[in-house]
């Protein structure tokens, strides 16, 4: 834990700069006339980002947080575990949004949480995964005219969307 | 007495079969798309809006109010139960609502929610009913140096009351205000922070995006991490004594339940403030005046109380200078007012002359929504009650599947999602190093607001930082803003001399 309160200052200080610099890009001074410039809010926000890390960094040195004289890892083997597996599930549930859509990508995200992760049977694991993207389109697609993204899937809603939208 | 006749001709008005069947809907509506995490009262109003070309305009503007009004109870519920706000406005009921929850007393939060809700609505549409013209007369005097004054105050508020790691919360608050800044520059319309030319960040980073980030995906990866991968989210039990006595307890908290309703009112009728400072601001000064101000954010009904009574008094002060003036109050009342002016109604002090059949039939349906909204709200407790009972490795995958739409819903951008995805880790591991992340979902909020206040008070007065000093109500928002800044530091100095005497001693 000590290492990564260290790490994690180091690196939100580098965002910060990187912040800083970026916010350079428009002007940060008093324009005539505009009053202060289109980077003067980010950047001076971002240059006081910076100062709370450096704070942070000095609590570090002198010990005085919790998290830098905590002994305890970081991410032990379940949190490793863990965040392959379920956080790995989300972001392929995001990617699997782009090739088979919304309906297609939440009843397989679903199957896998359900039964690999949850191991629950079948019946609860299929009613669920299969209800999910029922309610979801009626909810948002019908009832909302958010149009959900569909993928490669898209073709199969048309009739849908004749009785429907 | 004109008032009471006028409203007495309202409440025949709002009784009509027709308008009272769409306050029911309307209400039941509302608080389903209010406990949508990624769906807010703006949501639901703008998309329903079309629907109500269907009916007269003041049977409309009663339905779309009580949706306004539904969907304020129900940010409250997903608050309560997931830990994700169901809108900006709930933000500030999370902090005490979640704890509860995961003691099990999520029954009582969402008790304490509808009855605080109901209370502050009902305040406020009295003090509407009585002080209509003359209040807005007062908010029209706030300018950008008041609604600056008044978010450095929302601010302050985290840093002398949150009692967590200073530099941290600072910075949180920070991170937040410039992730707001995101976009476009609103006075040069020049692009600004677009991250490695990523055409996503021109539109600016949603708030939702953050919120839904933070709250959903990296709340989830923290409580399956935290409890190792088992963690009990309640054990309520349901019957009609436990509820009676849970509204016997809420109803001695009467302090924060004023304290949530007059400033709630008072900051809804700020043109540009709103329900969100207002709930904040209301969970902070309920915290200050509290006896226990230790529990909060560990489990307070309080902490549900004020917030929860200051959105919904909000959402009804945020009506008043929509109506008189004719400048809406909130992102949902400008909605309203763009269906008004669609209806042929031109909003403004001459409306309650020439419209005063519209004017007080809105009125007392306000009275009519808010009382159908806490019956319908409490009615459909055990519903939501039945949610948390789920084993949580079903109710895990539910709530990342509503991140996933909920973070693609308002902007109809993947970026956005992948955005959340990466805030959702990001969050996770400066929630591991107990960074306070409420603030910097509150700033990406209030950073629209404050820095074309900030920017517009310094053009006007040409740079001269001290108008936020001079200006006789900036004043005294500003010189309260800063002791609360400072709180924290004289609490160390007053440590550190009580550590010095008893190593004395």
């Amino acid at each position: 834990m000590r290492r990564a309160e260290l790490v994690t200052a180091v690196l939100l200080a580098a965002f910060s700069i990187y912040l800083m610099w970026k916010s350079t890009e428009l002007n940060i001074g008093w324009v005539k006339h505009e009053g202060p410039g289109g980077g003067a809010w980010p950047f001076w926000l971002a240059a006081i980002m910076l100062i709370c890390n450096i704070w942070t960094i000095v609590n570090w040195v002198r010990r005085a947080t919790p998290q830098s004289r905590s002994q305890d890892q970081f991410m032990d083997a379940h949190a490793i575990r863990m965040l392959l597996l379920v956080g790995g599930s989300v972001v392929a549930l995001v990617a699997m949004v782009h090739v088979i859509g919304v309906y297609g990508a939440v009843p397989v995200f679903m199957l896998f949480y359900l039964r690999v992760l949850g191991r629950h049977g079948w019946v609860p694991t299929l009613v669920i995964s299969g209800t999910a993207p029922v309610v979801i389109f009626f909810f948002f697609d019908v009832a909302m005219r958010i149009v959900l993204p569909k993928g490669y899937l898209e073709p199969l809603f048309y009739p849908l969307y004749d009785i429907f939208l | 007495m004109d008032i009471i006749q006028h409203l007495l001709g309202g409440f025949l008005i709002a009784f009509e079969p027709l308008n009272l069947g769409l306050v029911v809907v309307g209400v039941t509506v509302g608080l389903f798309i209010g406990a949508m995490p990624g769906l807010g009262s703006v949501n639901g109003v703008a998309i329903l809006l079309p629907l109500t070309f269907l009916v007269p305009p003041t049977s409309a503007i009663i339905f779309l109010a009580a949706i306004y009004y539904g969907a304020m109870y129900g940010g409250a519920i997903s608050s309560i139960m997931l830990g994700i706000p169901g809108a900006s406005t709930a933000v500030a009921t999370t902090f005490d609502g979640r704890p509860l929850a995961l003691k099990g007393l999520a029954d009582k939060a969402l008790i304490a929610a509808a009855m605080a809700s109901f209370f502050g609505g009902t305040i406020s549409i009295i003090l509407f009913t009585g002080f209509a013209p003359a209040l807005a007369s007062v908010a029209l005097d706030f300018g950008d140096q008041e609604i600056f004054a008044l978010m450095l105050l929302a601010f302050a508020t985290f840093v002398g009351l949150g009692g967590d790691d200073i530099a941290k919360t600072v910075f949180s608050i920070c991170i937040g205000l410039v992730f707001s800044a995101v976009g476009m520059d609103i006075i040069s319309g020049t692009p600004r922070l677009v991250f490695f030319d990523i055409i996503g960040f021109l539109h600016g980073i949603n708030f939702l995006v953050l919120a839904i980030g933070v709250y959903g995906i990296g709340e989830m990866l923290w409580t399956i991490d935290s409890t190792r991968g088992n963690p009990m989210m309640s054990k309520v039990e349901i019957s009609a004594s436990r509820t009676i006595s849970h509204m016997k307890d809420v109803v001695t908290e009467w302090k924060p339940a004023w304290i949530g309703s007059l400033l709630g009112f008072f900051v809804g009728i700020l043109p540009a403030a709103g329900a969100t400072p207002g709930a904040l601001m209301a969970y902070g000064i309920s915290k200050m005046t509290s006896k226990n101000p230790e529990n909060y954010g560990k489990g307070d009904v309080g902490g549900v109380i004020a917030p929860e009574a200051a959105n919904n008094a909000a959402s009804t002060g945020a009506m008043l200078p929509m109506l008189t003036l004719g400048i809406p109050g909130s992102p949902t009342t400008a909605i309203l007012l763009g269906g008004m002016v669609i209806w042929g109604l031109v909003p403004g002090p001459m409306m309650f002359i020439e419209q005063s059949d519209f004017v007080w039939g809105l009125t007392a349906s306000l009275y009519a929504a808010n009382f159908f909204a806490v019956i319908i709200n409490i009615l459909f407790i055990p519903v939501f009650l039945y949610v948390l009972k789920m084993p949580f490795t079903v109710l895990a995958p539910i709530i990342f599947v509503l991140c996933l739409v909920g973070g693609y819903a308002p902007t109809e951008d993947m970026h956005d999602v992948w955005l959340m995805v990466l805030f959702g880790f990001g969050a996770y591991a400066l929630r591991k190093l107990d960074y306070p992340l409420a603030p910097a979902v509150l700033a990406i909020v209030l950073g629209p607001i404050a820095e074309p206040a900030l920017r517009q008070s310094l053009i006007i007065s040409g740079g001269d930082a001290t108008v936020f000093f001079t200006r006789p109500i900036a004043g005294p928002i500003t010189m309260i803003a800063i002791v609360l800044l400072l709180l924290p530091l004289v609490q160390v100095f007053r440590k550190k001399r009580k550590q010095a005497k008893n190593a004395g001693v």
